[in-house]
């Protein structure tokens, strides 16, 4: 029941014996899963896990605060660089080197967000974009930074241990994520969320009423950007090689688009959708390999588009996917959640 | 001790002089409201003592300092609460989330402490107990509980003005601005809006600020009134005083000579 006892109720981690149970459902699903699942779909996960936190942290500043961020990318290689920079040439230990590259990430994230005080919209958007290209290019031309080349990740060591399998490096990721998660949930229902939330609604009635503005802003590009930063760190170690490539305009459209896909402004939504859509790009680039359907569409690409289109297919699902959402559910996959759960609710009548 | 006093305030947007050194006290405890016909320039002054908007020139004493040029959040650390014209509520948040923003200033729950909330017992979850109690008192007061849990964007304007209103007292404001609490209410919740004023300045001792254009309403519970026209004062006084001032009928009723052809147009655009 949906009975309140307390004020804690309100924002308490679990509202109920229900919730507790599939929290633990969850957990045990999440440490079984290497066991049950082949090595592919083990560094699926990892990718999933990787993306939810670029996504629960994009969704902190674009969801909840209302500020556009077009340039993620940027913090996520910024995060990667420093990670292992940080273990290779100052020989921090994994996790030190971790959180400190998401301190970095977080401080262009506050030098990113003081533009954005006087920005709004397209132009907020514009000025994000130029950042995320600007970062790649800077650090495709520094040398230490292995310039166009890239850079080889160190060894991963944790506490002894040598992590070098992706099952291994799954329970790394799985714990981080969870508990990045949780954080960013429980910033949402305290004072700091709210002001953020108070700013994308109404940011007049936000200031009048005590909000700094210039603080919260900054804050959750910072916020936003650690969590990118953190993210960045983790991915450095599932392809153990990085180059300035990878760190694309697309990257940062990819991880816009699975928040708006989840919904944005809700914790669970974006979840959601980092976990649609990162399973998604990962198949789709298989389709070809279907038997039949691969073949079938091999021909209709062929003849119709190009002969090399199939291969981006999966670019062409999300745009198809970012226009439904936008024409059916503007709330994302979270929206689809709550109307299920409405309709379910007095079942069996 | 100066409560608060206005002097000289002057608000220019180009060549436009929205408010024309204006100048009026408010004695603690008392409700004042400032009157004028449509772009007179009456929330122009509200927005000038919020620091929305930065004063050309004057002063705005709270409290013996001058806190003209204040960014809106430090003049709400000092004391000063405001609801608005245009409801600005944050209208994808509950009844409950809305007044606990006016909280805000009085929690010291930060990024981490929020972040590492952790059962009833920690910090943050202390911190939000007490605090969702005490807006539990406001709800009451203004009778909002039905409403608690409901996202304000979709209630009735009425509702929505009440919440804006609790919203201004979770503050624990000293003054509290009302830019038209009346606004679009018919009589009998406007019969409410008065009778909540009048608790708001006996029980809680908020001195309030008040703009509206119900004319019974506003010689029924004010103190005193000031009443501008085209952004310069043109009258100060009580109720009784200022409803026989003959520039006050001039601007009401209708002037015998023409008016400013150019000021008529400036004063409409302001408004827009």
């Amino acid at each position: 029941m949906d009975m309140k006892r307390s004020y804690y109720d309100d924002v308490r981690l679990f509202s109920s014996g229900v919730t507790v149970f599939w929290f633990v459902a969850l957990m045990a699903f999440l440490f079984f899963y290497p066991f049950v699942f082949t090595n592919y779909y083990v560094y699926m996960a990892n990718y999933i896990a990787i993306n939810i936190i670029v996504v629960v942290g994009l969704n902190l500043l674009v969801g909840y605060t209302g500020q556009i961020s077009l340039g993620h990318a940027g913090f996520y290689a910024i995060g990667a660089y420093a990670t292992i920079t940080l273990m290779t040439v100052a020989h921090f230990p994994f996790l030190a080197a971790l959180v400190c590259a998401g301190l970095i990430a977080a401080v262009f994230g506050f030098l990113l967000g003081l533009p954005a005080l006087r920005l709004e919209g397209p132009y907020l958007a514009i000025a994000t974009l130029g950042f995320g290209l600007t970062i790649t290019t800077v650090i495709g031309r520094i040398e230490m930074l292995g310039g166009r080349q890239g850079l080889h990740a160190p060894d991963l060591v944790i506490m002894g241990h040598h992590l070098t399998s992706d099952r291994q490096f799954y329970y790394l990721a799985v714990t981080i994520t969870v508990l990045l998660v949780l954080l960013a949930r429980n910033i949402t229902k305290t004072k700091v969320g709210r002001a953020f939330i108070a700013i994308r609604d109404a940011h007049i009635a936000a200031e009048t009423m005590g909000v700094n503005l210039v603080l919260y802003k900054t804050m959750a590009f910072a916020l936003s950007a650690f969590y990118a930063g953190v993210a960045g760190g983790l991915y450095a170690f599932v392809l153990r090689f990085i180059e300035p490539e990878l760190f694309n305009l697309f990257l940062s459209v990819f991880f816009l688009t699975m928040a708006v896909a989840g919904g944005l402004g809700s914790v669970m939504g974006p979840i959601a959708g980092a976990i649609v859509l990162s399973f998604l790009d990962l198949q789709l680039r298989n389709i070809l390999s279907i038997p039949y359907i691969g073949d079938w569409l091999r021909d209709l690409s062929a003849s119709y588009f190009s002969l090399t289109g199939v291969s981006n297919i999966q670019f062409v699902i999300f745009g198809s996917i970012l226009i439904a959402i936008m024409l059916f559910e503007p709330l994302g996959l979270y929206g689809l959640w709550i109307r299920m759960k409405k309709y379910w609710k007095p079942w069996p009548f | 001790m100066t409560f608060f006093a206005v002097s000289g305030l002057t608000m220019a947007f180009g060549g436009l002089r929205a408010a024309d050194d204006v100048s009026f006290e408010v004695v603690k405890g008392e409700i004042y409201a400032i009157i004028g016909p449509n772009g007179a320039g009456k929330t122009t002054i509200f927005n000038c003592i919020n620091g929305i908007y930065p004063p050309t020139e004057g002063k705005i004493i709270f409290k013996d300092k001058n806190i003209r040029g204040h960014s809106p959040d430090r003049v709400a650390k000092a004391g000063i609460a405001r609801t608005f014209q245009n409801i600005e509520l944050f209208s994808n948040m509950n009844t409950m989330e809305n007044i606990m923003l006016g909280r805000h200033l009085f929690m010291k729950t930060g990024l981490f402490r929020g972040a590492l909330m952790w059962g009833k017992k920690s910090f943050a979850g202390k911190e939000e107990i007490e605090n969702r109690r005490k807006v539990e008192e406001i709800i009451d007061l203004l009778e909002l509980q039905s409403f608690r849990n409901k996202i304000v964007g979709a209630l009735p304007y009425g509702i929505q003005k009440k919440i804006e209103l609790g919203r201004a007292l979770a503050a624990e404001p000293e003054l509290l601005l009302l830019d038209e609490p009346c606004a679009g209410m018919n009589a009998e919740e406007k019969q409410d809006v008065v009778f909540w004023i009048k608790d708001i300045q006996d029980e809680l001792g908020i001195t309030i600020l008040l703009i509206e254009h119900d004319m019974n309403m506003v010689m029924d519970i004010s103190d005193r009134i000031l009443v501008i026209n085209f952004g310069r004062q043109i009258a100060e006084g009580r109720p009784d005083q200022v409803s026989v001032h003959p520039e006050v009928l001039k601007a009401y009723l209708g002037a015998e000579e023409e008016v400013d052809g150019q000021n008529q147009v400036s004063s409409s655009q302001k408004q827009a």
